[in-house]
């Protein structure tokens, strides 16, 4: 079975064919790279549908020898022997899907890209393949393979094709990441070292099977263990991010083209709720117990220090690059209920939030094409030029106040449940911030959709004379006109994706169901 | 003297080729009229070197044996330390036969024949059993280098470079050769195996360890690791770039051939005061620890601030020396496998990287930073293979780079207790030297250019690039291709005689 494989790599035929075109055919160029997203979205609905009528995914596993480290003649004949291997199951299926999707919707929505078309692509795709890769991977060094894919296109992204500083948010996403992967690579180093394996079915079996403790090459004390899960969580905070780490996250916010964005905030982060499930609590169960409390406190301070912040801001970018830290602050809330409900409900929250910053980002990104900024304080009353996109834009706030019957009421919802049968006081603590998200997401599109511009002077008002007011600024790229055919298409699937994980969160959950049980079996919960 | 004679002499054949092909070489350089270009001598002692690494291949799967009175020892790591060597010295030699500077002093002939006595120091190095083999063949290597450095005449630096290169190697010498005499006085004979016998029977735990220091301060000087790396960036700077090459990767190589062969033969088992009575090399293990640690942080840390190419790459190259000392430290088993790992490795990114920063500077004259930006304009393919081994050099995984640093990283943690502190301070060295890795590839693919486009690359610099990029990239993502190569030396279990 080659399934895996084929999923993961198909958007190289894509960046293949991409070499064989010229550098100006920007239509071609467009018109290839958003092809090469679709094999990989049909193989992963593929599969979604299929596992959804019971097809086992443990069948699609696949492992090709790749390397030995050593062959000594006191280790086993299975020590150091790295495979390639991949794998998924029903938590990691998730995640592709919404990988496989954003990137389609994230290729279409690049249309806005006008330089170096060609170049940009091809990183897109390489980041496409890096992230399909990440959840795909069933041991730790095709993991940290694919994770440091991702961190190289996204560098080469943000630094070529952002905003005015975009190398210095390149270079802050590079280097908060770098470290957040330094240690990351040193936990990878220990556990390959001292149990001579990276597969995760075989570390969890070394790890929890008193029979195979006795492989171990060199032992890992409770102490050890516990400093291991610690180093994990402190890789997967800088990268989920949690407060103190969250720097990076906002210049990447404000300064990355917005269709890297929404792969950005749609999926990357994601990337760390995702570690922290599968290796924290399916690896490191009986020591995650005693982190649960302090991953709660942090969720709090994420949700309540961003929502607080994004109040304060008046550029929609940071707006949102706050209520991304906030949102974030949910799925390390769910993380540390240390139940069933807070577990799925920070998946259902990745995912939630994946699709509604997808969303956010997508029209941040006509946005700043048709008005030439996204600074609230300039912008006003673009309902009457832009009905269409001024209520999808209503859509998104509402989204990401969490407004039940779209997704992100469900993950919230979920993830907060689960706190509060474990640790009330935070819960209620943390759930002012969702009040915040209402305010701050509310006052931010109102202002531009229906307020007037505070500052008049700039203002770019779309209703009174567009062409002269956006010349002034500089760079008009195009006249006011509401949102197109195609940029409207992905729009209206990520309303729909929204809606329906809000109205039928089954749909996400059931693939769910099984591998949370299995890890809650393992947390003796 | 018979028995000398009787000697399986065919055991050097990579040495005899590489001998008779300086000697050829020096003989022609002197016949030749001085109108016609030295440039096929460059490429006749490429090819010699690749003969050379064709016969130390065709030896690999030979017993473990010495001639000449255990002097010239013929074991899996002398085959698998010449192999790097010799890979690393037929690439530089490349680079010689493309060396084209701006000055126009027409020096190939010599730079290709004292290149090949270098690196014939280098191989001895590999192979030696005894205290006087070591010390000629790197007295050898030295003195060559010493003149390679000097080879750009009319420049000042290039002058500079060879007269702090023959005072640092002089005295890192006179300090390595006074460690000997301390060695021979305790154990009365030079032959490594001898000594580390004779050593197991005496009780001179002080005295012993003085010789050890002694003999590791010598040691970091060749290898350029702090606190006697202060030489190695004036140097790499003013040596013409393909000698600069040579330095940063087969002195190196040589270099941790020589701190194994010396340190871990004599005092493996030397008796000791301290935490392991048993080791002295294990009751040393503090120091290099430290030492180690120093010389990731000061060599990432300075590089930081470099715009000199040349200068970057030397004290990148510090670093690089620390990871691998790093894995010196640790002694764990896989130390001697992770160490030839890296700097296979090691080789193939810094040559590469090298081969471009040669064609920039014949170019240009200069070896700015600048030079690189907008590479990726003119020429792609050129400033995607730069960026290939920068990623290398920095540890990305999908290259090289990443596996040999991994498996230093697991040597570190595998002992008991685990190095965690050194893996730490390496783990965050890598990703300093994001900073200044990245930076190129920001000058490589996102600056505008301001210099005249770079012509086509020539042959020698080509072949050079397309052989270290397909490794990086090889060895990226099979890393099986080394790692059988590695099985074959047995774990290097025959190493201590």
């Amino acid at each position: 079975m080659m399934f895996l494989s084929l999923l993961v790599f198909s958007p190289l035929l894509g960046i293949v064919l991409l070499m064989f075109v010229r550098k100006t055919d920007e239509r071609m160029i467009q018109w290839l790279g958003t092809a090469a997203t679709v094999p990989p979205l049909i193989l992963a609905l593929f599969a979604f549908i299929q596992s959804g009528r019971g097809f086992r995914l443990e069948r699609l596993d696949e492992a090709r020898d790749w390397v030995r480290l050593t062959d000594l003649p006191f280790l086993t004949d299975a020590a150091y022997v790295i495979r390639y291997e991949l794998g998924i199951d029903g938590l990691s299926l998730v995640f592709i899907v919404l990988t496989a999707v954003l990137a389609t919707l994230a290729a279409l929505a690049s249309m806005l890209v006008k330089t170096e078309k060609k170049g940009y692509f091809l990183w897109l795709l390489a980041l496409e393949i890096g992230m399909l890769g990440v959840f795909s991977a069933a041991n730790f060094v095709w993991f940290f393979l694919f994770l440091e894919v991702t961190l190289v296109a996204m560098f080469l992204l943000v630094g070529k094709w952002g905003g005015f500083e975009r190398e210095r948010a390149a270079y802050s996403y590079l280097l908060y990441n770098g470290l957040g992967s330094a240690l990351l690579l040193v936990v990878i180093a220990v556990l390959l070292a001292r149990t001579g394996t990276a597969n995760f079915a075989l570390l969890h079996e070394m790890l929890h099977n008193p029979a195979a403790e006795g492989q171990l090459i060199a032992p890992l004390t409770e102490e050890g263990r516990r400093w291991l899960l610690g180093g994990l969580l402190l890789a997967f905070a800088v990268k989920l991010p949690a407060v103190p780490f969250h720097r990076w996250i906002i210049r990447v916010h404000v300064e990355a083209p917005p269709p890297v964005v929404m792969l950005h905030a749609g999926v990357l982060l994601k990337i760390a709720a995702y570690g922290m499930i599968r290796f924290g609590v399916g690896l490191f169960p009986d020591e995650f117990r005693s982190f649960a409390g302090v991953l709660a406190l942090f969720g709090v301070i994420n949700v309540l220090y961003g929502a607080l912040l994004a109040l304060r801001q008046r550029e929609l970018k940071r707006v949102l690059a706050y209520s991304s830290v906030s949102h974030m602050g949910v799925v390390l809330i769910g993380l540390g209920a240390l139940n069933e409900a807070g577990i799925q409900g920070a998946v259902l929250q990745s995912v939630a939030h994946g699709l509604i910053s997808a969303l956010s980002f997508l029209l941040v990104g006509v946005l700043a094409h048709r008005m030439g900024t996204t600074d609230i304080n300039r912008l006003g009353g673009l309902t009457k030029a832009m009905p269409l996109f001024s209520g999808y834009l209503l859509t998104a706030a509402l989204a990401l106040l969490g407004l039940p019957g779209l997704a992100g009421f469900v993950g919230e919802f979920t993830s907060f449940l689960g706190l509060f049968q474990t640790k009330p006081a935070l819960a209620a603590v943390g759930a002012l911030g969702l009040i915040f998200a209402a305010v701050y997401s509310l006052k931010a599109v109102l202002d531009i959709t229906f307020g007037r511009p505070r500052d008049r002077r700039e203002a770019v008002v779309s209703s009174r004379e567009p062409q002269a007011s956006a010349a002034s600024l500089g760079e008009p790229q195009g006249g006011v006109v509401d949102l197109q055919g195609k940029e409207a298409v992905p729009a209206f699937i990520l309303v729909a994706l929204i809606v329906a994980v809000g109205v039928y969160p089954q749909l996400l959950a059931a693939p769910l169901t099984a591998v949370v049980k299995t890890m809650m079996n393992g947390l003796g919960g | 003297m018979n028995d000398v004679w009787q000697s399986d002499w065919s055991m050097m054949a990579p040495e005899w080729i590489v001998l008779a092909a300086a000697i050829t070489l020096l003989v022609m350089d002197l016949a030749l009229p001085s109108s016609r270009s030295r440039r096929p001598l460059a490429w006749g002692a490429a090819a010699a070197a690749a003969l050379a690494m064709i016969a130390t291949a065709a030896m690999i799967p030979a017993e473990s044996a010495s001639i000449l009175h255990d002097t010239f020892r013929l074991d899996a790591f002398a085959k698998a330390f010449k192999l790097v060597v010799l890979a690393g010295g037929a690439l530089a030699l490349l680079l010689v036969a493309e060396w084209a500077p701006k000055e126009g002093s027409p020096h190939r002939g010599e730079f290709a024949y004292m290149m090949l006595f270098a690196l014939l120091g280098a191989m001895m190095m590999a192979s030696s059993g005894d205290l006087l083999t070591l010390f000629v063949s790197l007295e050898l290597l030295s003195v060559s280098s010493y003149i390679l450095a000097g080879l750009r005449k009319t420049a000042p630096a290039s002058n500079e470079a060879a007269l702090k290169y023959v005072i640092n190697g002089g005295i890192a010498t006179a300090i390595m050769l006074f460690g000997m005499s301390y060695v021979f006085g305790l154990t009365g004979t030079t032959n490594l195996g001898g000594i580390a016998r004779r050593l197991q029977e005496t009780n001179e735990p002080y005295m012993l360890a003085l010789a050890f220091l002694l003999l590791l301060i010598g040691v970091s000087f060749k290898l350029a690791t702090v606190p006697f790396h202060m030489w190695a960036p004036d140097v790499y700077e003013g040596a013409p770039v393909p000698a600069t090459a040579f330095f940063a990767v087969v002195s190196k190589t040589a270099g941790f051939a020589l701190l194994l062969r010396l340190l871990v033969t004599i005092f493996a088992a030397a008796p000791a005061e301290g935490r392991d009575p048993s080791s002295l090399l294990l009751s040393m293990q503090p120091i290099i620890t430290v030492l180690a640690g120093l010389t990731m942080i000061i060599g990432s840390v300075v590089a930081l601030r470099q715009r000199s190419l040349k200068r970057l790459l030397a004290y990148s190259g510090i670093a690089h020396a620390g990871y691998l000392l790093a894995g010196f430290a640790a002694m764990s088993w896989a130390m001697i496998d992770s160490l030839w790992m890296y700097l296979l490795v090691y080789t193939l990114m810094n040559i590469g990287a090298f081969a471009i920063i040669a064609h920039i500077v014949n170019e240009t004259g200069s070896d700015d930073l600048d030079g690189l930006a907008g590479l990726y304009r003119h020429r792609p393919f050129l400033a995607a293979a730069f960026g290939l081994f920068l990623l290398s050099l920095a540890g990305i995984p999908g290259t090289a780079g990443f596996i040999a640093k991994l498996h230093i990283f697991i040597g570190l943690v595998v002992t008991e207790p685990g190095h965690y502190v050194l893996a730490a301070v390496m783990a965050i060295t890598t990703v300093i030297s994001y900073v200044y890795y990245f930076n190129l590839i920001v000058q490589l693919f996102f600056r505008p250019t301001f210099t005249a486009p770079l012509g086509r690359l020539p042959a020698g610099l080509s072949t050079a690039v397309v052989l270290c990029a397909l490794g990086t990239l090889a060895i990226g993502w099979a890393p099986g291709l080394a790692y059988d190569m590695l099985a074959q030396f047995g774990h290097f279990g025959d190493f201590l005689p």
